[in-house]
């Protein structure tokens, strides 16, 4: 696109988007958007309903392939292997990148089995050894205090926000490298949102984030790189005080004050 | 100006003539259902006056019309109707559970829409033709597998009862499959589940309670069938021993007696007796059923 401005983080570079063009059948969802995802960084994706946010995030770890008629063209590198090759292994890559979704969605199951699913389905482990891992990861979340005495009880009694804080733990518990948050406060209560987004700045210690979201004040809150998406194109990326106080394009500057979106 | 105020009493009256005439048509099929059991109740106790209710359900020997002392024993029936229904519930159930499953996680739609349909018609073979198969294709087919001078028996009737509670199972089993949250498959697939372990550990489990119900209803299904069972398990009296017996189911003897009874003598009375008790067991089975549905229906809202 023109006038587009688009940045080559500074670190690491873990995940590479080249030329990236997604269709739903006919219809362009994404095009050609390119951009480097930074280890140990958290990036945003900002852009009005229906510009690709969360596509894009499902491109990352393939979930689209669950639509019959989702095509992609480009490619997506991730430590320096297309994950669109013909032999990716899905499980594994979906064990290298999470994803904590819109709407928390626990099993109906306990909490413990919950936090345990991913461990259950790899492979074998001791009792003990679960425990260690449920307990850590909830930990992570910042959940243990609420929950430790009720591991067996029902994940579906929790609140919202405790709901989404245990599917952030669960997708910790399989000890992913990349986390992806498909807009994991839209359906919590701002206190709720506050506790994800201070999780979120710590996770980034060990883990590289993508965040979608619709609140441009949590982009600047929590992340280091945003990306401003709009009807499928990548207008702008950048640092996030670079795109939050001096944006570069004028389209930019007008979703982030409000005039569209 | 719009005038907020009611026209005329009409419209009043049309609405409540409807809501009557919608209430009456619910209240009859409480009636009928009532009814039915009424009349159940009233034909049968004439039958204890002379039968002790002990012998009724205890004795294995059902012998009316005995010149010297006729009998009443419904447990060989009841012992041969529970062996056929289980026998067929053991073909039919991981059957019906694995084509529902398939329907709903791995056919493609086209393999669905051709799929589904001819599941529906297979509950739509009348049962005599059923039956008629069971006496004919697959019984001297059993015989000769068996080394059995005949092929009548309860494995026969198993299996033709299997083809038919399998559309039950099927699609009710199907669609609590499809009534399970996408964001649980969704989930699933993010950990690093494939599709067999997102099926085996949370669609299964989080529909467990419509395919417990889809059991049910095939099993009441199974029990108060008449007809295939008449026609291809051979109607021996006797207690069953084995699937590979002959046997006489509850419904069976009633159609079998029914027919050539003396009115209002004590067989008479024992044949309601037994429609009694399979119409209290085939109700018991649907009421636990329906009380799964509900609960499920309420647990993944």
């Amino acid at each position: 696109m023109e006038n587009s401005h688009i940045v080559i983080p500074e670190g690491k570079p873990k995940i590479q988007v080249e030329n990236l063009s997604l269709y739903y059948g006919p219809k362009l969802v994404l095009n050609k958007v390119s951009l480097i995802i930074p280890e140990n960084k958290v990036t945003a994706i900002i852009g009005p309903s229906g510009c690709g946010k969360s596509s894009f995030v499902r491109v990352l770890n393939r979930m689209n392939d669950l639509i019959p008629e989702a095509r992609i063209e480009g490619r997506v590198t991730m430590d320096g292997e297309n994950i669109y090759d013909r032999d990716v292994d899905l499980v594994a890559l979906r064990k290298k990148v999470g994803l904590v979704f819109q709407k928390p969605n626990p099993f109906p199951k306990s909490i413990f089995d919950n936090i345990a699913y991913g461990l259950r389905i790899g492979n074998h482990r001791s009792r003990a050894e679960l425990e260690k891992i449920v307990e850590k990861s909830l930990r992570q979340a910042a959940l243990w205090g609420e929950v430790k005495d009720r591991l067996h009880q029902n994940a579906l009694k929790l609140s919202g926000g405790q709901q989404q804080r245990l599917c952030i733990a669960r997708a910790l518990a399989v000890e992913p490298e990349i986390i992806l948050f498909d807009e994991p406060c839209s359906a919590i209560d701002p206190i709720a949102t506050a506790k994800v987004e201070e999780l979120i700045h710590q996770l980034k210690q060990d883990y590289t984030v993508v965040i979608v979201t619709h609140n441009m004040q949590q982009a600047a809150r929590v992340s280091d790189y945003t990306a401003f998406l709009w009807l499928g194109e990548l207008v702008e990326y950048d640092r996030t005080d670079k795109i939050f106080t001096n944006p570069a394009n004028k389209m930019t500057e007008d979703y982030i004050t409000g005039r569209f979106g | 100006m719009i005038s907020v105020k009611k026209k005329s009493i009409l419209g009043d009256l049309k609405e409540s003539l409807i809501q009557k005439a919608f209430q009456t048509s619910g209240l009859l099929a409480i009636l009928v259902l009532l009814g039915i059991f009424a009349l159940l109740l009233y034909t049968s106790v004439p039958a204890f006056k002379e039968i002790s209710l002990k012998e009724f359900l205890t004795s294995t020997r059902w012998d009316p019309t005995s010149p010297e002392r006729p009998e009443y024993g419904l447990l060989s029936m009841l012992a041969s109707t529970i062996m056929v229904t289980v026998g067929a519930l053991l073909i039919a159930f991981p059957l019906g559970v694995a084509v529902a499953a398939y329907l709903s996680d791995v056919a493609s739609p086209k393999v669905r829409e051709i799929v589904k349909p001819v599941v529906e018609l297979l509950a739509a073979i009348p049962s005599v033709v059923v039956g008629f198969i069971g006496l004919t294709l697959v019984s001297p087919l059993l015989a000769k597998i068996f080394k059995l001078s005949h092929g009548l028996t309860a494995l026969n009737g198993s299996l033709m009862l299997a083809i038919m509670a399998l559309p039950t199972i099927i699609s009710i089993s199907e669609d609590s499959l499809n009534a399970v949250p996408v964001s649980y498959v969704e989930a699933s697939l993010a950990l690093g589940a494939n599709r067999w372990q997102t099926l085996v550990r949370v669609k299964i489990p989080a529909a467990i309670s419509g395919i417990i119900a889809s059991l049910m209803l095939g099993m009441g299904r199974a029990i108060g069938e008449t007809m295939t069972v008449l026609m291809a398990t051979g109607n021996a009296r006797a207690f069953p021993h084995g699937l590979l017996q002959s046997v006489r189911t509850l419904t069976a003897n009633i159609a079998i007696e029914l027919g050539e009874v003396p009115y209002f003598t004590t067989h008479y009375y024992a044949l309601f007796g037994i429609g009694l008790v399979l119409f209290l067991m085939t109700f018991a089975i649907n009421l636990t059923a329906d009380l799964i549905l509900e609960k499920q229906k309420r647990k993944l809202k």
